[in-house]
């Protein structure tokens, strides 16, 4: 064609906002204790904050240690009657709890991403979808449970579970934690975390829709100290933490010597190992999904790169240009790919690590990116020539900052890989099989993902290793967290290892 | 080794079974990335950016073995005027036909800027003699087709004769003369995301100037993942070559909402320099009146009966 015809010289997609009015947030809300709404005893109250705008949401309740208590005696005044129900009628309630999930599918999106900042696109087809089919999957298992653990006939459940979830994923960590306690018959008090606390007060809702008898779950939203009280109280069986590994030391700490069992899901300082055979493209999707998602704000983010020097530039350069695409911007719109930091306070120390970065000599490379004025936002980062031994090679940054390294072979791969206090994930691409296999006989990782990145299902196990914790959710192996299997359990019987 | 004029720079020749440097492609990651670009939520003044591009961009099709001049006659006038109501809908890139009417296209488009393309080398199947295949196109050209879409000797590519394809191409595009070629791999045919990828890199270093998914005639056309495999391609290219080759999706695009995904993906993979009908084409024959359709519904908020749209 001799005549050209010029391409349009910008084309600016039009806002996409998913609609609001799909929620209605009540001005304040109570603590859910015993199938009822009530007031905290002390009366203190604290904002729960849209992080895109900084908007005050509601009101929410600082529950206390009098507070808490009530919640640990509903929970076991409930568990008798609960534990002793046959497990298909139990299986019942978490059906329609599931299918209720469903039904408000949207509204749950909505509000999750209000809350939490995350992108629509994120909370509609990822948090909601996936909560809604844990509940779907622990169903399936609580009639089940003589069989699930071979050499176990008998499992009992553990009594009262204190649950204490984190801000990056509120509802499904919440279902995480729900779905498996009640499809074994324990009772549940669920702390959610102080900033993000309102898709886990919609889900009273939702239990009542259900049906689900009084005080089998009671959720007590407040601070840290509200953490505290529950972990410390005397007629707590079980407590399951996910969230800083800091706090699970602590946590750790305070049940020594209790008898409680405890499971941790901690900090993350997850590797993509690319080697020079992948399919280079999809890597750099991998990549950036595991550095974005959520805004980086997931425990198993795959927040270094592993790259085989040999792609390392050929690479990199394909992953800025996909970077510069990224859309970052109001949580609602559907067309946004980055969402809102979920915190000042994590902002903060997002801000804080980058700068240790640029301090220690890496180099900082950003997208040109316009971020919004009013709320909480920061643009997705990539640091190159870092040292194993710089600060962000090693913490938890928690944010959209990758830091690349290069290496020569697969063993210094998998030296690099496992060179950090953390093990929660990993994963690797290549085109070759048997490396896949090989790499992943040698990460101490508690996920391995080949190929891809960020994957999740109800019926794979997840947790982690070293620093990351102990004990798994999801699958038969998240079954086993809220049972009792009987003597020697522990060491790996039943088919855990 | 065969040479490849095409392609300067540090692609090595594919002219022998084991193609070295081709790269790989991931179908699950592939496919994700596809799926979620297909989640852009285009509205309002983008949409109508997106349908106006729509049209500029298409490749109005008829391959029937019962097209006659007088059909063709019809969709020409539609291809240039494409809503009779509305003078500032623009014309479609290209009017694409089988070699026998070539005549009759180029009589009812000239001087209307919108070019005349003809299938050649034994569409569909491509399984003829090359003499015959040459003689096809330079049929096709004599009869003034601007644009040729050959289709490639799957045959060969299956059989692991790179060589024998990539000999074919180049001999297809030295008979093109001036008139532009348009590669078609039929993508349905080859077997996975990796040989679409091989053979898109093949008829690239050929001298394509285009590559196309799909005959239409075959049991699947052009899907978004394929679509993006192709575009990867051609953005490697770019980047190793700077070399601009122009992509074409062909069947099955019969919505706007479908052509509006391919107009984004492409967007968001090449860049805007690529939403012209020089390096972007969608090849379709039912998709135009989908499309004046919803450009109508977007300029006056309501939708009208499709008994308002010609039919041809």
């Amino acid at each position: 064609m001799t005549d050209v015809v010029p391409a349009p010289t910008a084309w600016e997609y039009a806002p996409a906002p998913e609609s609001r009015a799909l929620v209605s947030i009540r001005p304040r809300y109570g603590l859910y204790i015993d199938g009822a709404w009530s007031e905290p005893a002390a009366g203190e109250r604290f904002a729960t904050i849209a992080p895109a705008t900084e908007e005050h949401l509601a009101e929410i309740a600082q529950g206390g240690a009098e507070d808490v208590d009530r919640a640990v005696r509903a929970a076991r005044s409930a568990f008798p009657a609960w534990s002793c129900l046959p497990g298909s009628e139990r299986a019942k309630f978490l059906f329609r709890i599931a299918r209720i999930l469903q039904e408000r599918a949207r509204e749950f999106a909505v509000l999750e991403s209000l809350d939490g900042g995350k992108p629509i696109k994120e909370s509609r087809d990822v948090d909601v979808p996936l909560a809604a089919a844990h509940f779907f999957y622990y169903a399936g298992w609580a009639d089940k449970l003589e069989y699930a653990f071979p050499g176990r006939p008998r499992p009992k459940p553990l009594g009262v579970a204190g649950q204490i979830i984190p801000w990056n994923f509120p509802l499904l960590m919440l279902a995480w934690k729900v779905a498996p306690a009640l499809a074994t018959g324990n009772t549940v008090v669920l702390k959610p975390a102080e900033s993000t606390p309102l898709t886990a007060l919609l889900f009273c809702d939702v239990l009542r829709q259900a049906g689900l008898p009084a005080g089998v779950v009671n959720v007590v939203t407040g601070d840290g100290r509200t953490g505290q009280a529950l972990v410390a109280h005397e007629g707590v069986d079980k407590i399951a933490f996910t969230g800083s590994t800091e706090v699970g030391k602590a946590i750790q700490r305070a049940l020594a010597g209790t008898g409680k069992r405890l499971t941790l899901e901690l900090g993350g300082k997850g590797a993509n190992i690319v080697f020079d055979d992948a399919a280079l493209d999809q890597a750099v999707e991998g990549i950036v999904t595991g550095i974005t998602f959520n805004q980086g704000h997931v425990c198993c983010a795959g927040s270094r790169l592993l790259v085989q020097e040999s792609v390392a530039e050929q690479l990199l350069a394909k992953l800025r240009r996909r970077m510069e695409t990224l859309r970052v911007g109001d949580p609602l719109d559907k067309n946004t790919d980055i969402g809102a930091i979920n915190s000042a306070e994590q902002l903060a120390r997002i801000k804080e690590l980058v700068q240790s970065g640029r301090d220690e000599g890496a180099t900082i490379w950003q997208p040109a990116c316009v971020l919004p004025e009013q709320g909480f936002w920061f643009p997705p980062t990539v640091f190159t020539e870092v040292a194993q031994s710089h600060r962000i090679a090693q913490e938890e940054i928690f944010g959209p900052v990758l830091s690349v390294l290069t290496f020569r072979t697969a063993e210094e791969a998998v030296e690099k890989a496992n060179n950090t206090p953390y093990g929660l994930s990993a994963g690797v691409w290549t085109e070759k099989g048997s490396r896949i296999l090989w790499m992943a006989q040698r990460l101490r990782a508690g996920v391995v993902w080949a190929n891809t990145f960020n994957r999740f299902d109800p019926t794979s196990p997840f947790g982690g290793y070293k620093e990351s914790g102990f004990g798994r959710e999801g699958g038969r192996h998240g079954l086993a967290a809220y049972l009792d299997l009987g003597e020697g359990a522990d060491a790996g019987v039943g088919g855990l290892a | 080794m065969a040479t490849a004029p095409a392609l300067p720079g540090s692609f090595e020749l594919p002219s022998s079974l084991r193609l070295t440097r081709v790269g790989a492609v991931d179908a699950v990651a592939l496919e994700a990335r596809a799926a979620d670009l297909a989640g852009r939520s285009i509205k309002k003044q983008s949409k109508l950016l997106a349908l106006d591009l729509a049209i500029r961009v298409m490749d109005l099709t008829t391959l029937e073995g019962a097209d006659t001049p007088g059909k063709v006659a019809a969709l020409c006038a539609k291809a240039v005027h494409p809503d009779a109501h509305d003078a500032s809908v623009p014309s479609v890139a290209a009017v694409c036909v089988y070699p026998n009417l070539v005549p009759t296209a180029v009589e009812h488009l000239r001087g209307s800027g919108v070019k005349v393309a003809s299938v050649a080398t034994a569409f569909p199947s491509g399984q003829s003699p090359l003499a015959v295949k040459l003689r096809d196109v330079e049929a096709a050209v004599a009869f003034g087709a601007d644009e040729i879409d050959m289709v490639i000797d799957r045959g060969a590519f299956l059989s692991g004769r790179y060589g024998a394809v990539y000999d074919e191409i180049v001999a297809v595009k030295q008979a093109c003369g001036a008139a532009h070629l348009k590669v078609i791999l039929e993508t349905a045919e080859l077997g996975g995301y990796d040989a679409i990828r091989r053979a898109s890199l093949l008829a690239i270093a050929a001298g394509a100037d285009f590559i196309k998914t799909s005959t239409g005639k075959a049991s699947a056309s052009a899907t978004l993942p394929i679509q993006l495999c192709m575009l990867e391609v051609i953005r490697d290219v770019h980047d190793a070559t700077g070399r601009r080759i122009g992509m074409k999706a062909a069947g099955g695009i019969r919505t706007s909402k479908q052509a509006i995904q391919y107009l984004v993906q492409v967007h968001e993979t090449l860049g805007l320099a690529w939403l012209t009908p020089d390096l972007y084409r969608i090849g379709a024959s039912s998709l135009l009146n989908d499309v004046l359709m919803q450009l109508h519904a977007q300029r006056t908020g309501r939708y009208q009966s499709l008994d308002y749209f010609s039919n041809d």
